[in-house]
């Protein structure tokens, strides 16, 4: 761990955690039975409907990568995107908004948690194809440079599982071809759905593949918010110095099943058991009181974060619905709309 | 200033770009082969006009094409994105089907891409299976997405511009035999995405058709005229959206509709304009397209993918019988 850190940028990469984790946490319950505000269990449907893929465990990588990144950074996701949209910037409250299918979400409710976005903070989009947000980086990445958008880059987080599809080689090469200001983040949490990645996978993996491919790629524990944040600044500043492609392989750990409603009894209880002793957000608050930080600082980040997600909880119940007639909207100018 | 000139389909096409890339520093075309000019000579010269950061070669790559097209658009440029034959484009489909033509509605209107997927289609002489494929039903059965089938030089150098311009993904499908095809081509004429043209003018029947099979239906009609049945032929031009006005009242007034298209007639394009056409007019609907099965190599075999002027004036007939 990085000792160096001073203690108020520490504090903000464990309030970064803490609220992805309040904000999943809460999400998961909403998925399961139904919450009304402030968690009280109500009857009825789900208020957080279809596939939810939670990021528990892996809070670390988001948040030591995106503390490095501007708004005028682009990002993209995976389908376990809540992490980095919180990471990069965007509003808890309308990302919940959107999980719930309301009209004052991020994307009025069209797209919910495997499509969360927010553009205006340069977060592209979560995606429900795995790889899928590997050459739209390398897209946006590309208009950076052309655009000569100052030092601005992108940065792309993928899943181990990722690796073996194509768009991952794809987008790798020609990333390095020409010499992109894109960083690769592969969050690899040792689970492709429902099966493990290691027998599914040839060589060492992610790293291995960019070092073939002639990029630079440093492996980080995951789980280290510190070392991630460490790593991770070293690596943004070469991207935004014009080096090229980088990638940062982080290993952690996916502690929920693929999504919500899996308990992933597929799964040896002794791994998990094991990757539980290396939470990253107990591992952080013990740093940060190693280094002299008040648990009463600390409890009252966490305190907020949840007062915060009980909120967001509340508004999104509250909020109105989309209206029917916007299926009918934002699907294209030309020949949209009257048509069946 | 009209500027009139007798030019090719491939070079009409060249010239919609370089107008475009004049008018709008945003436009950028990337692909396999642009540099020298694209395999069908329809880039000739851009590169060396407008640079190879505007003119991008690409390695075979064709997910990461047509998904660096989705990035490139989201993040303020209008690409031009090209997969060579519609064929190969089916290793960018994600990034097509999923990506682009979902973005703007599944982001809730945050973006936008305003994209040019341009895949040449159609049977392209002695290739065979996997260089002859006319695919456009496909897109058209998708929303979120125009799609665009010139016929001529002019349409070509005008449904370009409109392409370019129109700020939505837009699947355009020019004819790999048509290249070479000459015509006039009047730069101050505008072809507006969605609108029709009527070819020629009759009362005996309907008759639809696109890109290539328009010559085809051409010949057929001169062949009906010569004994005295007069159509009314009708380019589509833009298969997405359809002209339905065009098309349908053409059908009101002759009451017969026949649909000709180079691709398999089974769950076709021309199944969704006859059974509209039926569904609003009352008109008897007949199809024209290909059997359904992979185009061959052998002479004698890719002729059993082809639609003549004699099967469509063949049908023709019995469609007025």
């Amino acid at each position: 761990m990085d000792s160096s850190i001073p203690g108020r940028a520490g504090e903000a990469l464990y309030r970064v955690m803490v609220r992805i984790r309040a904000f999943e946490n809460a999400a998961e319950t909403a998925s399961q039975g139904g919450v009304s505000a402030f968690g009280q269990q109500a009857a009825g449907a789900a208020k957080v409907r279809g596939p939810l893929h939670l990021s528990t465990g892996q809070e670390a990588v988001p948040a030591g990568v995106c503390a490095h990144l501007r708004t005028s950074d682009y990002l993209t996701s995976t389908h376990r995107g809540h992490g980095h949209t919180l990471a990069k910037g965007a509003d808890l409250t309308r990302m919940m908004c959107e999980l719930f299918g309301k009209a004052t979400g991020f994307n009025g409710g069209k797209g919910g948690s495997m499509h969360i976005a927010d553009f205006s903070v340069g977060m592209l989009g979560a995606n429900g194809v795995v790889a899928a947000g590997l050459p739209i980086a390398v897209g946006a990445a590309h208009a950076q440079k052309l655009l000569k958008k100052g030092d601005d880059i992108t940065v792309c987080f993928f899943g181990d599982g990722a690796i073996n599809r194509g768009p991952f080689l794809e987008a790798l090469n020609w990333a390095r071809v020409y010499e992109l200001p894109v960083l690769f983040v592969c969050e690899d949490n040792r689970w492709s759905a429902t099966t493990a990645s290691g027998p599914m996978t040839a060589g060492d993996g992610a790293s291995a593949r960019a070092a073939s491919m002639d990029i630079a790629a440093t492996q980080v524990d995951g789980n280290d918010v510190f070392a991630v944040h460490e790593t991770a600044a070293r690596l943004v500043g070469e991207v935004r110095v014009g080096g090229g492609p980088r990638l940062l392989h982080a290993l952690t750990y996916r502690v929920k099943g693929h999504v919500s409603v899996d308990l992933a009894a597929y799964r040896d209880p002794a791994e998990l058991a094991a990757a539980l002793e290396t939470d990253p957000i107990a591992r952080a608050r013990g740093h940060l009181l190693s280094t002299g930080i008040a648990a009463a600082t600390l409890d009252a980040i966490e305190n907020a974060a949840r007062d915060e997600v009980d909120t967001a909880l509340a508004v999104a119940d509250a909020a109105p619905w989309p209206d029917a007639s916007a299926a009918f909207t934002d699907v294209q100018t030309i020949g949209a709309g009257q048509w069946h | 200033m009209a500027l009139k000139k007798e030019l090719s389909y491939s070079e009409a096409a060249v010239l919609a770009v370089q107008r475009e890339m004049e008018a709008d520093a945003r436009v950028v075309v990337l692909g396999e082969d642009v540099g020298r000019g694209g395999i069908f000579g329809q880039y000739k010269g851009l590169q060396q006009t407008f640079g190879a950061e505007r003119v991008i070669d690409t390695p075979i790559s064709e997910a990461a094409i047509m998904g660096a097209g989705v990035g490139m658009a989201l993040a303020g440029l209008r690409p031009v994105v090209e997969m060579r034959v519609v064929d190969f484009a089916l290793c960018g489909m994600d990034e097509l089907v999923n990506q682009a033509a979902k973005n703007r509605f599944m982001f809730g209107g945050q973006g936008r891409v305003p994209l040019v997927a341009r895949m040449p289609g159609g049977i392209w002489d002695a290739s065979a299976a996997q260089h002859s494929q006319s695919l456009e039903a496909w897109f058209a059965h998708l929303p979120g997405v125009v799609v665009v089938s010139p016929s001529t030089p002019q349409d070509n150098y005008g449904l370009l511009r409109a392409a370019l311009q129109c700020g939505d993904p837009v699947v355009y499908i020019e004819h790999k035999t048509l290249w070479g095809l000459r015509g006039d081509v009047d730069e101050d004429i505008a072809v507006p995405l969605g609108q029709a043209a009527r070819v020629r003018e009759g009362n005996a029947l309907t008759l639809v058709s696109w890109s290539r099979q328009m010559q085809v239906c051409a010949a057929a009609c001169e062949a009906l005229a010569a004994e005295g049945i007069a159509v009314d032929l009708i380019d589509l031009r833009t298969l997405w959206p359809w002209d339905r006005e065009t098309v349908l009242s053409s059908c009101a007034r002759t009451g017969r509709l026949l649909v000709v298209h180079e691709a398999v007639q089974a769950a076709g394009f021309g199944a969704e304009i006859a059974a509209s056409a039926a569904e609003a007019t009352g008109c008897r609907v007949a199809r024209l397209g290909a059997p359904r099965i992979p185009v061959g190599y052998a002479p004698m075999l890719e002729a059993q993918s082809r639609i003549g002027t004699q099967a469509v004036v063949a049908a023709a007939k019995k469609l007025i019988d």
